[in-house]
């Protein structure tokens, strides 16, 4: 059953990629604001002085 | 603070929306077309292309890899470039990863109408196209990071996490799976053999579920479900926790494929321990989805998108709670083998990602050619032929499969098997009428959605650059802007430590893994032998015609198994099996044990005309392997590969095998012959014939003490 290493190897490291952003995201203050974002989506960016043609 | 203004690119949504719509009603009439084959084998009309066997990879690779991946890209460019607030990184990689992503389909449908597959669920295509595939994988992150990179919202929504986590997982486990070694153009035996292989094949077939056909669509969830419904999502702390619990626990359950098979028996319960731990993250999702609507079901009564979002997270909730059920082994006893797998991943399928791809469109298309949805009425038709579909189709199949179980099972009083297996089959039948009249009335309803949404475009204006305007990214957060990213690693002496040490296991890892696989090897049992090169052949015949996809190669010890089929299967009889075919799926009999049970002749006819041998049969005939001729000029790189495999086949046995494989066919063909069946010995169903006598027969020559050891106490008549 020595493949169980290989896919050990493989699932740990993406866990370890998945582990990195977890606490990158943290640091960053990516989840300090649990308010606003889900508020943000629903806005869309259209310009709003001037019609854009392109 | 100044606006930028800036342009979304809709062109690509626009292409990967028509993908989405071909490539989904290609998959589901495939998936009709085996659906009828089931009660109706003539159907196959003596084609190779058009028998189960090979258009049921059609089928699943249509619909996951073509409907739902055109569906990840479709919700992907359009969702990303709008969270972030950014066009996509570049538009010739867009162009090149949608028609490279096409040319994909294309090339796997051909070679898998021809016979080409590597013999593994869900991962069947050959190694030039896996490695296409990790190319477009490749160029695709390249064109999603680079757009995360260059946002101008600082905050990554959760969907863009479910994106990511699609992404990187994705290319971890299409990877590892599609270790092959080729022998030629489009044929490949896999690295791995017998129950590692199996191990191998089922973590990549449950994640494939879970990163492919689970977290974008999550994504896509936590994106159109608040836009659709204009409110924000019921919880984002509670999306945050989702993605990351539902990511750190999923990776770990794919054993729950394999219970009561040869795997070792901690792999088994830790597959089960996870996969019940995964309702937790799973329901959170389902309920944070339906509570968003709070307060808002008034919508959904007038809206259809948001019926079909509404329903299709319903049924992912629905799927989500059924698969840790089905991870128990005392549920997984009775459910393994049947129709009810068939049932659970089509609630996924039709309802989760079906609906959910159905409304992102009726969503899209409108805003895409900035107009309204040509008929809501339509569209409500749509979603109700949908909605029962789903349920026609499930609710026999779940009857079916259940009904064939408890046959499988059941004992007279005096302790024989109370059924024949073709008894069971034919009991079922009603069931898989009722099943494809479901399927038939899911694909009008797909029909309908096509001729609302042509309305649709018909008469808007496409809109291919959108215009848009947000501040640009607020540059304190960067903190390390002006300087190269190894600068920041080279002051950090334990990251640098961590980060070398990564990549040196990754080197070694490439290294040693290899030889040590084929050390393990090694046959536990010593009466177990390679294949004979005739047997190899047959094989590959085996592989091709997909008869893996309706028999199974694993006796799993339950009294009914071994009185029906023989000794249960021991991890130790696969070790030469490139790949493993040990199946998922019992429509026929299990075959582990078939060797030596009938005469050459009775497969001779049986292949030909199975309802000859056994009436009522609904196996459909192979014509073309008594035409065909086995490729003799391939026979010394088989063996090359399986001995660079491990398999111990002497060294030079390359220039002995084509003699001993034509020995080894005249020998069956003058068995036939006494019977007087008249074949050449060189066609593909002398090989064939030969592989199907070898199965389970290494066993039965066993030396005693062996059989003492590893028997079964409470089989009876062993």
């Amino acid at each position: 059953m020595s493949v169980i290493i290989v896919l050990l190897f493989a699932s740990i490291s993406v866990a370890a990629i998945f582990l990195a952003a977890f606490l990158w995201g943290v640091k960053n203050k990516q989840f300090d604001d649990s308010f606003s974002p889900p508020y943000r989506i629903l806005f869309d960016d259209k310009p709003v002085n001037e019609e854009v043609t392109k | 603070m100044q606006v930028e203004k800036f342009y979304y690119d809709n062109k690509t949504v626009k292409w990967f929306a028509y993908a989405v719509m071909v490539w989904g009603l290609v998959g589901m009439l495939a998936g009709l077309w085996i659906a009828v084959e089931m009660y109706y084998p003539p159907l196959s009309m003596g084609f190779a292309p058009t028998t189960f066997g090979r258009m049921r990879p059609v089928h699943t690779n249509a619909v996951i890899f073509a409907f739902v991946g055109n569906g990840i890209f479709m919700g992907i460019y359009y969702s990303l470039q709008r969270l972030c607030k950014a066009r996509m990184f570049n538009d010739t990689l867009s162009k090149i990863h949608f028609w490279g992503w096409q040319l994909i389909i294309l090339a796997a449908a051909l070679t898998l109408w021809a016979g080409c597959t590597s013999g593994k669920e869900y991962a069947e295509l050959e190694w030039p196209i896996d490695i296409a595939i990790a190319l477009v994988w490749v160029l695709f992150g390249i064109n999603m990071f680079g757009t995360i990179i260059k946002r101008r919202e600082s905050h990554i929504y959760v969907a863009i996490w479910f994106y990511i986590a699609t992404w990187v997982t994705v290319a971890m486990l299409h990877i590892v799976n599609s270790m092959e070694l080729p022998i030629s153009i489009l044929k490949s035996y896999s690295l791995y053999a017998g129950v590692q292989d199996a191990l191998v094949q089922w973590w990549y077939g449950h994640n494939a579920v879970a990163f492919f056909l689970t977290t974008p669509y999550l994504g896509m969830m936590y994106y159109f479900l608040p836009k659709a419904a204009n409110r924000p999502v019921y919880s984002y702390r509670l999306s945050i926790v989702h993605f990351w619990a539902l990511i750190f626990i999923y990776i770990w359950a794919g054993p729950h494929h394999l219970l009561y098979t040869a795997l070792p028996d901690w792999a088994q319960s830790l597959g089960t321990v996870f996969s019940i731990m995964l309702i937790a993250p799973s329901w959170g999702g389902m309920l944070n989805g339906l509570f968003t609507l709070r307060g808002a079901w008034d919508k959904v009564r007038e809206e259809p998108v948001l019926k079909f979002l509404v329903v299709a997270v319903t049924c992912y909730g629905m799927a989500t709670f059924e698969g840790p059920m089905l991870s128990l082994k005392n549920v997984n006893a009775i459910s393994h083998f049947t129709d009810w797998t068939i049932a659970h991943v089509h609630i996924g399928a039709l309802g989760w990602n079906g609906f959910m791809t159905f409304g992102v469109l009726y969503f899209l298309i409108p805003k895409l050619w900035n107009t309204e949805l040509y008929s809501k009425k339509l569209a409500t038709t749509h979603f109700w032929l949908g909605t029962i579909g789903i349920i026609l189709y499930a609710v026999p199949l779940y009857w079916a499969g259940f009904t064939q179980a408890m046959m499988w099972k059941s004992f007279t009083e005096e302790g024989q098997l109370k059924f024949q297996f073709l008894e069971t089959v034919t009991h079922i039948l009603p069931m898989y009428i009722a099943r494809s009249i479901g399927g038939l009335i899911y694909i009008a309803g797909a029909v309908v959605m096509t001729y609302n949404l042509i309305k649709t475009i018909g008469q808007g204006s496409f809109i291919g650059d959108e215009a848009a305007e947000a501040a640009p990214f607020p540059k304190e957060i960067v903190p390390h802007s002006n300087e190269y990213w190894h600068r920041w690693i080279e002051r950090r002496p334990m990251q640098m430590l961590v980060f070398s040490l990564i990549a040196v296991a990754i080197g070694g890892a490439i290294e040693i893994i290899p030889t040590f696989l084929v050390k393990s090897n090694i046959p536990t049992i010593s009466s177990v032998k390679p294949y004979t090169p005739l047997e190899l052949h047959g094989r590959d015949v085996y592989i091709r015609e997909g008869c893996y996809l309706c028999h199974s190669q694993m006796v799993r010890p339950f009294r009914d198994e071994v009185a029906r089929y023989g000794e249960y299967s021991k991890a130790g009889e696969f070790v030469y099996d490139h790949p493993f075919q040990w199946g998922s799926k019992r429509t026929g009999p299990d075959l582990a044990r078939l060797g030596a049970k009938y005469p050459d002749s009775w497969h001779f006819n049986h292949m030909q005309d199975p309802q000859s041998m056994s009436p009522g049969s609904i196996m459909p005939s192979y014509p073309w392997l008594y035409e065909n001729d086995i490729n003799a000029f391939q026979t010394p790189k088989m063996i090359w590969a399986m001995r660079t495999l491990g398999v111990p086949y002497p060294v030079g046995y390359e220039s002995q095998c084509n003699k001993d494989a034509e020995t080894q066919a005249n020998e069956i063909a003058a068995r036939l012959k006494a019977d007087k069946l008249e074949v050449k010995p060189s066609r593909e169903i002398v090989a064939l014939i030969a592989y199907l006598q070898r199965l389970g027969k290494d066993i039965k020559s066993a030396p005693k003490e062996t059989k003492k050891v590893e028997g079964d106490a409470a089989v009876p008549g062993n």
